[in-house]
């Protein structure tokens, strides 16, 4: 090997790893707030670059519907959780969240969609229609569990991710999609040629790494959600509410997923069942965080991305084997040195 | 408002089959300390929980003249506050940041002024307010419980062993922050294992054993019973 091709798959790398560690920080972001295990992570990735691909061919998305359809869901099970005391206010919240909101984001996807607005305007429209996804997905699947073991809610989040990815085969077909890039055209660095798009990716992870770390620092609901991480009675016991903290999370989690979907749908081919196994890699980083620390992810999942370009340059038929395998080491570790954790 | 600030009729809890509290009954007014003492395992804590909503109970709890409000939340925004006995600090965040979070269902200004007020009251906590809660001494730890909970602009607070595992002279620091509390106009219900102290300091006192009340009355008539001061007190009173 010489350098050139040494330099060439570190940039691979990075560019992959920089998309494992919106992952993985999302990851730690749901566990560490509601306990949830959230495999159907990589399915906000795979709607969020669907939807632009499709926006990009003038078509109307897909998930727009599909949101509707989670709205209109949630607006059920309110609608029963509140049977024995529904009044205006109660209505009125519940119609506005759950029926209004999908409706108005429909609306605004079926106007634009047609228009061939610019990629900017097409990414905004795609990030507005998954956040929401994890409000409704919150609420239909994990509010009425918010008390249940850590093995309940992975098993829901299995029944979520297989339902997330079925309804992605039925709205999207089985063929793959692929988005425009954000902005065309590369320079060279040397003899490296970079990317715009691998540029967009590099600055908005490193955007988004700061945005959560201020969030989490100077804001009061970001450091209700830490202090839920921390201590959740302690929180409960502070009148900060389960649902905010976990409604939170699960939004800033679809939300960063439809970033990372936005950033790699024009990089690769983005099919309907792509999401898991670009999920699964942000859990290997997120498993060497040990499911708490976000930097330590954000590290492994830049390691991963390094790791996974080597291999598949060296012995590309054991690239998925050499990566997964990257947690047994830590799992033993962890196994040895953290005694007892956290089990409710 | 009411002349009874709580009002518990008739407490039941049950853990799965087995009850643990049966049918407890307490009053207590407006700007009082109630002491509810009692041994291990006599349901005090059970109790607290109960009127915190933490676990389920039957009977009535009436806060304020009217059935207490359903969920954690509303309570607290209703001014009950439970300082439990293991404090339930986020120990991996700074006091600065406990603090502020207790005022957390208060307006921003509200909580500023409040948090004047209890880094006054409490010198030491303002001097360590940007280390983590996790190194506090227990004592430091104890007054940082209390003064997150005070954060939440409490009526009625619902302490649970403020002296467990504190050195004596500690302890009366806190029972007298208690008492100093009650003058603020913040009531008090008060389990505590320290019956002594707890009397000293208290309106009125509850003995409970094995989930019921055995005695009540005023706290300076508790604190000379001859049954309670073989059982509790220790004998020469």
């Amino acid at each position: 090997m010489d350098f050139t091709i040494a330099a060439f798959l570190i940039q691979d790398g990075l560019t992959s790893g920089a998309i494992y560690a919106l992952l993985g920080l999302a990851l730690v972001l749901v566990f560490s707030v509601t306990r949830v295990i959230f495999i159907p992570q990589g399915e906000f990735v795979a709607y969020g670059a669907m939807t632009l691909s499709l926006l990009d061919s003038g078509k109307f998305p897909a998930t727009a519907t599909l949101l509707l359809v989670f709205g209109v869901l949630a607006f059920l099970l309110d609608l029963w959780d509140n049977r024995a005391r529904l009044n205006a206010p109660v209505l009125l919240r519940n119609v506005g969240l759950n029926l209004v909101l999908p409706g108005v984001i429909y609306t605004l996807a079926l106007v634009l969609a047609p228009m061939q607005a610019g990629p900017f305007v097409k990414a905004l429209l795609t990030i507005v229609i998954i956040a929401p996804m994890g409000l409704y997905i919150y609420r239909i699947a994990y509010k009425p569990l918010a008390d249940a073991s850590v093995l309940v809610l992975l098993i829901v989040s299995v029944g979520v991710h297989l339902a997330m990815m079925g309804l992605g085969l039925v709205f999207f077909g089985a063929e793959g999609l692929r988005a425009r890039p954000l902005s065309t055209g590369s320079f060279s660095l040397g003899f490296l040629p970079i990317s715009a798009q691998s540029l967009w990716i590099y600055g908005s992870t490193i955007a988004i790494i700061v945005g959560l770390y201020l969030f989490f620092e100077k804001t009061l609901l970001g450091k209700a959600l830490r202090a839920t991480a921390v201590n959740r009675l302690g929180a409960r016991l502070v009148g900060v509410r389960t649902q905010l903290t976990g409604v939170t999370a699960f939004v800033l989690a679809a939300t960063v997923g439809a970033i990372s979907g936005i950033l790699i749908g024009p990089i690769t081919t983005i099919y309907y069942d792509t999401g898991f196994i670009i999920g699964l890699k942000g859990f290997v980083a997120a498993i060497i965080g040990g499911l708490a620390s976000f930097p330590i992810t954000a590290i492994a999942a830049i390691g991963v991305g390094i790791v996974e370009s080597f291999t598949s340059f060296y012995a590309s038929a054991f690239k998925e084997i050499i990566v997964f395998s990257l947690i047994i080491p830590v799992l033993i570790w962890l196994s040895i040195t953290v005694s007892v954790h956290e089990d409710e | 408002m009411s002349d009874r600030l709580l009002r518990v009729e008739n407490l039941h809890v049950s853990y799965g089959k087995a009850e643990v509290l049966h049918g407890i009954s307490l009053a207590m007014k407006p700007g009082s300390i109630v002491a509810v003492i009692g041994a291990n395992g006599a349901g005090k804590t059970t109790m607290l929980n109960a009127i915190m909503g933490l676990i389920p109970s039957r009977g009535s709890i009436e806060y304020d003249g009217a059935p207490v409000p359903r969920s954690i939340e509303a309570r607290v925004a209703a001014g009950l506050c439970l300082v439990p006995e293991k404090r339930e600090l986020f120990s991996s965040m700074s006091v600065e940041d406990n603090i502020m979070l207790g005022g957390f269902l208060r307006s921003p200004s509200e909580r500023a002024e409040i948090q004047a007020d209890v880094y006054q009251r409490f010198p030491r906590l303002a001097e360590r307010r940007k280390q983590l809660a996790g190194t506090l001494s227990g004592g430091e730890r104890q007054m940082l419980a209390l003064a997150r909970a005070l954060m939440s602009k409490p009526r009625l607070l619902l302490l649970d062993e403020p002296s467990l595992g504190l050195a004596p002279k500690i302890v009366i620091d806190i029972l007298n922050i208690v008492a100093e509390l009650r003058n603020t106009g913040v009531s008090i219900l008060l389990v505590e294992q320290n019956a002594r102290a707890a009397l000293e300091i208290a309106d009125e006192g509850y003995l409970v054993e094995l989930g019921e009340v055995r005695k009540s009355g005023p706290a300076a008539e508790l604190a000379v019973d001859p049954a309670l001061m073989e059982g509790y007190l220790g004998r020469n009173a």
